[in-house]
């Protein structure tokens, strides 16, 4: 990775030339395919969120009123703060849960089996995952609330008690995703060169030790790649909500995702979703960016 | 459920790409017309089928149904109109058509109505007045609902109430009159403890005296529009298509915060008890023992296993007893292409020879007075007695409408969140009802 390397050689014109065609030929379905399912799309986004476009009727150009009206909606605000709350909880316990079973897969030498069955919940849709959880966590005929009043604690209706409604949806899909994180950690663990915790035990450092100065370092890349990708997948959550509160109770599950939908598909608010679609683009451009940054993610602290 | 949301919203993203053209099926003009015609009651479906078949028979028309549940329904026939493909005839409700027919979707069939001369008198409570907007006609009244109390007849009974003291209930938002003695009493608490005794427990509540359906909107149509309106309430200073919203009325605040006091008393399920299930489970497993509830459930609780049910008047409020009456209708598609024999069944539909067949299955009071009460027959025949919804339809002076506004569902998502927070003891009518009144008129000014 030093700057040298990167230097072209002398006779780079002359093999590009020759080159381009066939490079051309290896690209255009990836160019393609960004052009129609991503560039498009994304260019009449920004073109549909400058209009007054109901579905209904032919659009006509506002300018940046829809903007404007966002700033100032409070619904939007608290949106924003709402996916917020999600994506720290269901990132946060996603990333420790996940890290934890990866370092006890390690541990434990566990069989393909057992590690099968840490992914299984991965493999279930988010949407199932809602209905089954909407019913095992029902306050009246949940399994879950009568295990807790046959032991003699609180019950709680954790989907409709708008102080626990986020929460519950957020610890829910980290149930759901945190095999699927632990296995990303697993794989990085595994290029850990074993000879740096064996030195590391010569040295007399404990488990513990080890594991803070060794493979938390180490597993940097792999990190910053499971926190950016996860953080993405984390912002658009939507169908849980849609299945499990609409929204609800109250404002208190209203991600921006299903208010998006909610303006754009029931209310047929085409051009004011599509604004807040482009603002949010914006987000988690930037938070994609600056974690990759912050994170220095192509390289591990211990080179 | 809410999976074909999901696929409604995938379909109308494949929209914003740009591709919006197509067109109706179905045959050419002559006699081999197929017109496509939408419902979203699964439980009214065999009933509009045989007047479907009917009208083939009669006219040489074939007419293919398609029914997709409520909470799909109004997205499936947007995405329809926007690619062309939306049936001839939809059957259509208040809080829907105005956007429609604002955004020419729906056809005009006021000069139809006049040249073959259709008695609009001929339908329950005045309904027909409802589906003009501007001067044009969008619909003809295909039946009606009210909304009275249903109860289990098993918890009263224990209560020591009779179906005459239902009959005879009273309310006002002072001291809740005889209706709000009657949750409080047969609120039980674990202990055997009823509601008006003393020593209530309040946070260990076996049955509540009233249930809480949650969700309603601006309306509460089925939940608490008729204790407001029986004070004189008024949702909109005109109706249909009014300009403001009147929910900072003091006589609405004071309304909602009765209901709140008696849910912070323990008389009404709590509203994160009520969860997601809905009310049908809370009232089988005896969770709640009273209710408000729309005439359109009549078959549900008439015919329940769990529990056994039966309908009583509402309660008279300070200024009457007071329903709203509502009812759907057929529209026809501005997009139709067979807008002539789209007419006649639209015609049909609104006819006697129609609306007889629908009240023979009884499910629904159809809009015609003299098949209404016919189905009311149907009912009595089967053993189930309905006739408080038919009484409070007919009674002079007992029904409202429903407000009809432009951008109802915008409203109702507004209204929603903040009834919420109501119902969750979170905010107070008080300081959370002028506000949402603000925000619902900036949306009506557009």
């Amino acid at each position: 990775m030093k700057p040298t390397l990167m230097k072209a050689p002398p006779n780079r014109a002359t093999w590009r030339s020759s080159d381009v065609p066939t490079a051309l030929l290896y690209l255009t379905p990836a160019l393609l395919g960004f052009a129609v399912f991503y560039a498009w799309p994304l260019f009449r986004g920004v073109q549909i969120s400058l209009t007054d476009w109901n579905l209904l009727s032919p659009a006509e150009w506002i300018g940046a009123a829809n903007y404007q009206k966002l700033f100032t909606d409070p619904l939007f605000w608290n949106a924003l703060k709402v996916t917020a709350i999600y994506v720290v909880v269901n990132i946060g316990s996603q990333m420790i849960l996940g890290l934890g079973i990866a370092v006890l897969m390690q541990r434990l030498r566990i069989g393909t089996g057992t590690q099968s069955a840490i992914l299984l919940p991965w493999l279930i849709p988010n949407v199932t995952v809602a209905i089954v959880t909407l019913f095992m966590l029902d306050p009246n005929v949940g399994f879950v609330n009568e295990v807790l009043d046959y032991i003699g604690a609180s019950t709680h209706s954790f989907y409709g008690n708008s102080d626990l409604a986020i929460y519950t949806i957020a610890l829910v899909n980290t149930w759901r995703n945190m095999g699927y994180t632990a296995l990303l950690f697993y794989a990085g663990i595994q290029t850990i060169s074993p000879d740096l915790y064996e030195a590391a035990a010569l040295d007399g450092a404990s488990g513990w030790r080890s594991f803070w100065s060794i493979t938390l370092p180490m597993l940097r890349p792999i990190t910053a790649l499971i926190l950016v990708v996860s953080m993405i997948g984390s912002f658009q959550i939507f169908d849980t909500v849609s299945v499990a509160t609409d929204g609800g109770p109250g404002n208190a599950t209203r991600v921006i995702y299903f208010y998006i939908y909610q303006k754009s598909f029931e209310e047929l608010n085409m051009g004011y979703g599509a604004a807040m679609a482009v603002v949010l683009f914006a987000l988690i451009f930037t938070f994609s960016l600056l974690q990759l940054r912050a994170l220095r993610a192509t390289e591990s602290d211990v080179n | 459920m809410k999976f074909k949301k999901t696929a409604a919203l995938l379909s109308a993203a494949v929209l914003l790409v740009g591709c919006s053209t197509g067109g109706s099926g179905g045959g050419e003009s002559g006699d081999d017309v197929t017109l496509t015609y939408s419902l979203w009651d699964e439980n009214q479906l065999p009933a509009y089928q045989s007047c479907t078949d009917a009208f083939t028979e009669k006219t040489g028309i074939k007419v293919e149904i398609t029914q997709s549940a409520w909470d799909d329904y109004w997205q499936n026939i947007t995405t329809d109109l926007v690619t062309g493909t939306a049936p001839d005839v939809i059957t259509d409700h208040v809080q829907y058509y105005p956007e429609l027919a604002d955004n020419g979707q729906l056809l005009d069939i006021s000069s139809y109505v006049e040249a073959d001369g259709i008695d609009l008198d001929q339908y329950t409570g005045g309904l027909a007045d409802l589906w003009v907007k501007d001067g044009a006609r969008y619909g003809l009244p295909q039946d009606w609902d009210t909304v009275a109390l249903v109860y289990n007849v098993a918890a009263a009974e224990a209560a020591g109430y009779t179906a005459d003291d239902f009959a005879n209930l009273t309310w006002n938002p002072t001291d809740g009159g005889t209706f709000g003695k009657a949750i409080a009493h047969m609120s039980i608490d674990k202990n055997g403890v009823r509601g008006d005794e003393p020593g209530f427990d309040k946070n260990n509540v076996q049955t509540y005296g009233w249930t809480l359906e949650t969700g309603g909107g601006v309306v509460g149509q089925s939940q608490w529009s008729w204790s407001a309106l029986s004070t004189g309430f008024e949702y909109l200073d005109k109706n249909p298509f009014g300009t403001k919203y009147q929910l900072d009325d003091q006589r609405l605040i004071d309304t909602l915060t009765w209901w709140q006091n008696q849910i912070a008393a323990g008389y009404v399920v709590p509203r994160e008890q009520a969860g997601q299930l809905g009310l049908v489970p809370e009232m089988e497993q005896n969770i709640g023992a009273m209710v408000s509830d729309g005439s359109w459930r009549i078959t549900t609780w008439a015919e329940s296993t769990a529990q056994e049910f039966a309908f009583a008047p509402l309660p008279e409020g300070p200024e009457g007893r007071v329903t709203i009456i509502n009812g759907l209708a057929p529209s026809i598609t501005a997009s139709t292409k067979h807008p002539d024999e789209a007419w006649q069944l639209v015609k049909f539909i609104g006819s006697t020879e129609c609306q007889n067949l629908v009240a023979d299955t009884g499910v629904v009071f159809p809009a015609i007075t003299s098949a209404a009460e016919r189905s009311d027959e149907v009912r009595t025949s089967k053993g189930i007695d309905a006739q408080v919804f038919l009484d409070e339809a007919l009674a002079e002076g007992g029904t409202a409408y429903y407000p009809i506004t432009l951008h109802a569902t915008e409203v109702n998502n507004e209204a929603q969140a903040v009834i919420d927070e109501i119902q969750e003891l979170k905010v107070t009518p008080a300081e959370a009802l002028p506000a949402l009144n603000d925000r619902i008129n900036a949306i009506l000014e557009g």
